[in-house]
């Protein structure tokens, strides 16, 4: 078989982890990097000029996403969710294993990625469940699940509740070099609360949940990741309370490492309405001091990771009542276009720390291929057009699902296209110059 | 059309063939139709009382909630509701029942509708100032001040003095302007 | 008779009257000042109704009005009942359950099948905040909360004004207590938001544990001392406490809840002496109310029994107006 050459020209790459930042070309030999420099030679390569305004970036890994498959395919399934991921701009996306069954078993691991071949689309890395049924009660076969594919543990959609479960996971995965994931909740304070507690809630008549309640565990974990030398994330943070615990341990040189959802750095509790299609989510959205010590977060380098917790429902689920309906708002088809309009283009960051934030900090997390272009490295790149306005149009959605309180929002900032192992995958119509880049793979 | 002195004349009048007819005012109450048919109906009865000098009683009737047009139309402003104030038992009384304008007869209807869910009345009579025609119902006057013909582009206005400040009537354009009437018709 | 020339004056009987803006009553939030005075007023007149020897007006004749309880009650809703009947409408009462254990039909669907059946208006008690506002996205009738989960119960707040407009000469720096479970209920948001509108001072009292965070922001201060609340208040409300609330660990036992708010006639000696003492109903004796206070002169809780229908038939007849043709004699 050929292997297909490809010099990408007279791009700007962004390249944090490498110190890129500039005019540079890259050649794709097959599914890999081959070079990367100023003004390479042609050689065979086939030749894709890169119009101006348009950046290369390390693909961006998405940490934290449900896609529904075994089990509740209504919502998602891993191929809808592999091309939702693509269209946002994500080359891979690691999906949590609340599935039913839940992801507890190899059997399912190997489903998974099975499914995710099949797309050809995104990657995809199952996290695999900390205790079977996530029932927080006996640990999963962990090694078993890392062998067959896992990249991490989790029970998201419940906390590991138990101190003891907690400390012995952290313990166990060290041996591979795995984080515990945690959705970090105390259950007695979080009780039958639906919206973040305070006037708004109130207002509204919805049972409160306390930025405590997330931030007590949080707290718990920098102490237990400190006593046994695991490595923590913290999935979904949105308590100012909790950033605070994340400061102090990684002053402490702690294992601790978070993650934050666009949601919970541009909306506010002040945004809520009986609409839980767009504003039922857990962690609910929280003050806007809560929200503002996100994004001082994001600036300052305390948070690791930018990660869309996308959560697809079926419509007819979230048209109930605010109580009844689940939990959740997708993510990945809006994640890079929130994110370049709300955090660069704002000057909160500069371009080098948001690909950071969304794909060399989740490779080094999950300890997955990628956040770098050298040489040898896989050809995963998600190519951005930062001045293209977008408007968000659910109806678009590649997801299955269109749970989004975007819809309509105007941004500045669009994903240009989104190449995975060297084969493009995804390009934007609404970008004027992104149909120049395309090359066949045969 | 009419002015403060010809009214005045006119209930004199109305409260004479008022006692002749059921021969004084034994079992006789009035009932006055919201606004104007009120303060109308509290002067034939002050009338009444000093013709035959005894008290006759006088009550106060909201015909809103039996109109027949309402809830006919989508959405829309209720007309402004007031308080029936009846204080005494209609039930074998001869009633009058008091308007200022006679036009289709629909609040007559209305009215009768409504005093019969208050009682059982020996009688009801219709007292009204003007009759200015275009009847829709088969309702009639039994005491009428003045008989105003009139054309569908023209509205009656009755003024008094305990509600506009001035007694009179005057003829109207429905655009607003007042337009010369011919001369009295037969009262 | 000579005609005198007289300036144009414009023929119209009455000003336009006020109306209520929305066709549904979701909650007092919505309403104006304009609105709030316009359904009290209307009440009035509903009330000498309730006197008369037929207590019928045929007003609402051939309207269909859905009694939709998901929460038993049988007070409120033989309330709007009795209100619907007096305007001679056709009610029909439909029972549903909240539990999750028993519910079949969704609430969109459950309204979009009576919809079907064309109801003119719909009066919902819901155990879920916002239930209301869900249905009138399937439904074109007219709705009216009879109770959303803890969001709010406009009809209760009316009546409740209503009942301290017959007593009090004005609201306006009117001082009202509020006492009780403040976290669960939405007769205290409805009453919190109508009293303010109309100028009433309001302060609220309950255990800390039942006072919602963020409470001041609503324009009420806020004590756990039931002794500083009633001092010179005018008005006294109680608010239902719930059983269940031992179970949630918001105080310990129902003695040690009448030890330190229940309203005992000692306490409202600290209270305006022409004080009124009022309570949405059900009471517990003996818990948020002494009997002897609850069946004493101040006590005003059997008027807002009786007003509840007035208010009830008020805004039945005001959200299901129609364009009226002003001359009609």
């Amino acid at each position: 078989m050929t292997v297909v050459s490809v010099l990408l020209k007279g791009g700007h790459v962004v390249d944090p982890v490498q110190g890129l930042n500039g005019k540079l070309d890259i050649r794709i030999e097959g599914e890999h990097v081959a070079a990367i420099g100023p003004d390479l030679p042609v050689d065979d390569s086939l030749v894709v000029p890169i119009p101006a305004g348009l950046i290369l970036c390390p693909g961006f890994i998405d940490m934290h996403v449900h896609f529904r498959e075994p089990g509740q395919e209504h919502k998602e399934t891993i191929a809808s969710g592999a091309a939702a991921a693509v269209t946002g701009g994500f080359v891979a996306a690691a999906c949590m294993p609340n599935t039913d069954p839940v992801n507890d078993h190899v059997g399912i691991t190997e489903e998974i990625l099975h499914r995710a071949s099949e797309a050809a689309l995104a990657k995809v890395y199952p996290i695999g469940a900390a205790s079977l049924g996530s029932r927080g009660e006996q640990m999963t076969e962990i090694g078993a699940l890392k062998a067959a594919g896992c990249v991490g543990i989790s029970d998201d959609g419940h906390p590991i509740a138990s101190a003891l479960m907690m400390r012995r996971a952290l313990e166990y995965v060290s041996m591979f070099d795995m984080p515990v994931i945690n959705h970090c909740e105390e259950p007695s304070l979080k009780g039958d609360g639906v919206a973040h507690e305070g006037y708004r809630a109130n207002a509204l008549g919805l049972r409160g949940i306390p930025g405590e309640c997330e931030s007590i565990m949080v707290g718990r974990d920098v102490s237990l990741s400190e006593l046994t030398g695991g490595a923590v994330h913290v999935a979904h943070m949105s308590a100012r309370q909790s950033l605070r615990a994340v400061q102090v341990g990684k002053e402490r040189d702690v294992r601790v490492t978070c993650e934050v959802t666009p949601h919970h750095f541009i909306l506010t509790d002040e945004d809520l309405r009986y609409d839980p299609n767009q504003f039922k989510m857990n962690p609910p959205l929280r003050a806007a001091a809560d929200r503002d010590a996100m994004l001082s977060g994001l600036a300052d380098g305390t948070i690791d990771v930018i990660a869309t917790d996308h959560a697809p429902h079926h419509a007819d689920e979230k048209a109930q009542e605010f109580a009844e309906a689940p939990f959740g708002i997708v993510g990945l088809e809006t994640a890079v276009s929130l994110s370049l309009d709300r955090l660069v283009h704002r000057d909160v960051l500069s371009l080098s720390q948001l690909v950071t934030l969304l794909s060399s900090n989740p490779a080094r997390i999950l300890n997955v291929p990628g956040g770098r272009l050298a040489p040898g490295d896989a050809a995963d790149i998600t190519i951005l057009s930062p001045d293209t306005t977008i408007e968000v149009a659910a109806d678009q959605f590649r997801s299955k699902a269109r749970n989004t309180p975007f819809d309509g929002w105007r941004l500045r900032g669009a994903v240009a296209a989104t190449v995975v192992n060297g084969r493009v995958v995804y390009t934007n119509d609404g970008v004027a110059e992104a149909d120049t880049i395309a090359w066949s793979s045969e | 059309m009419m002015e403060s002195e010809r009214i005045g004349r006119t209930l004199t009048r109305i409260a004479h063939e008022v006692v002749e007819r059921n021969r004084g005012v034994d079992d006789i109450a009035l009932v006055g139709i919201r606004r104007r048919g009120v303060p109308i109906a509290e002067r034939i009865a002050r009338i009444l009382t000093s013709i035959t000098g005894r008290s006759v009683e006088t009550g106060a009737l909201d015909i809103t909630l039996y109109r027949d047009d309402l809830m006919r139309h989508a959405v829309a402003p209720q007309p402004l509701l007031r308080e029936t104030d009846i204080q005494f038992s209609i039930d074998e009384r001869r009633i009058l029942l008091v308007d200022d304008v006679l036009y289709t007869g629909r609040t007559i209807r209305a009215a009768l509708d409504a005093l019969i869910d208050f009682g059982r009345p020996r009688s009801i009579q219709l007292v009204v100032l003007v009759d200015r025609g275009h009847r829709e119902l088969p309702i009639k006057a039994d005491y009428v001040g003045k008989n105003i013909p009139t054309s569908l582009q023209q509205s009656v206005q009755v003024r008094l003095a305990e509600e506009d400040g001035v007694d009179e009537v005057v003829l109207l354009d429905v655009q607003g302007e007042e337009s010369l009437a011919d001369g009295g018709g037969v009262s | 008779m000579p005609v005198e020339v007289r300036e144009t004056v414009r023929a119209s009987s009455e000003l336009t009257p006020p109306r209520l803006r929305s066709k549904h009553l979701l909650s007092i939030e919505d309403l104006n000042v304009d609105e709030i005075s316009l359904i009290l007023d209307t009440a009035e007149a509903m009330k000498e109704i309730g006197t008369r020897r037929i207590k019928k007006v045929p007003t609402l004749r051939g309207k269909t009005v859905v009694n939709l309880f998901f929460e038993p009650s049988t007070r409120t809703r033989t309330s709007f009942e009795i209100a619907e009947k007096r305007l001679s409408a056709d009610t029909l009462n439909m029972a549903g359950s909240t539990s999750s254990m028993l519910k079949g039909e969704t609430l969109i669907d459950t309204a979009r099948n009576l919809e079907a059946m064309s109801p003119d208006m719909i009066v919902l008690r819901h155990a879920a905040s916002g239930a209301c506002h869900l249905m009138v996205d399937g439904c074109s009738a007219r709705i009216v909360n009879a109770g959303d989960g803890m969001h709010e119960h406009p009809t209760q707040a009316l009546l409740d004004a209503f009942t301290i407009r017959e007593r009090k000469s004005q609201f306006d720096g009117l001082k009202v207590a509020i006492v009780g479970d403040l976290l669960h209920s939405r007769v205290l948001r409805s009453n919190i938001q109508l009293l303010r509108a109309l100028g009433a001072e309001i302060c609220v009292c309950g255990p800390p544990t039942l006072i919602p965070v963020g409470i001041e922001r609503f324009g009420v201060h806020a004590t756990t001392s039931v002794d500083e609340a009633v001092t010179d208040a005018d008005v006294v409300m109680l608010l239902r406490v719930q059983l269940e609330r031992m179970h949630g660990h918001f105080f310990p036992s129902l003695r040690e809840y009448f030890a330190l708010y229940g309203m005992t006639s000692k306490r409202m000696e600290r209270a305006k002496p022409d004080a009124i003492i009022m309570h949405p109903g059900p009471i517990n004796r003996g818990v948020e109310v002494s009997s002897e206070l609850a069946d004493g002169p101040c006590s005003v809780i059997l008027e807002q029994v009786a007003n509840g229908v007035a208010i009830r038939m008020a805004v039945l007849y005001l959200l299901a107006g129609v364009e009226g043709d002003e001359e009609v004699s």
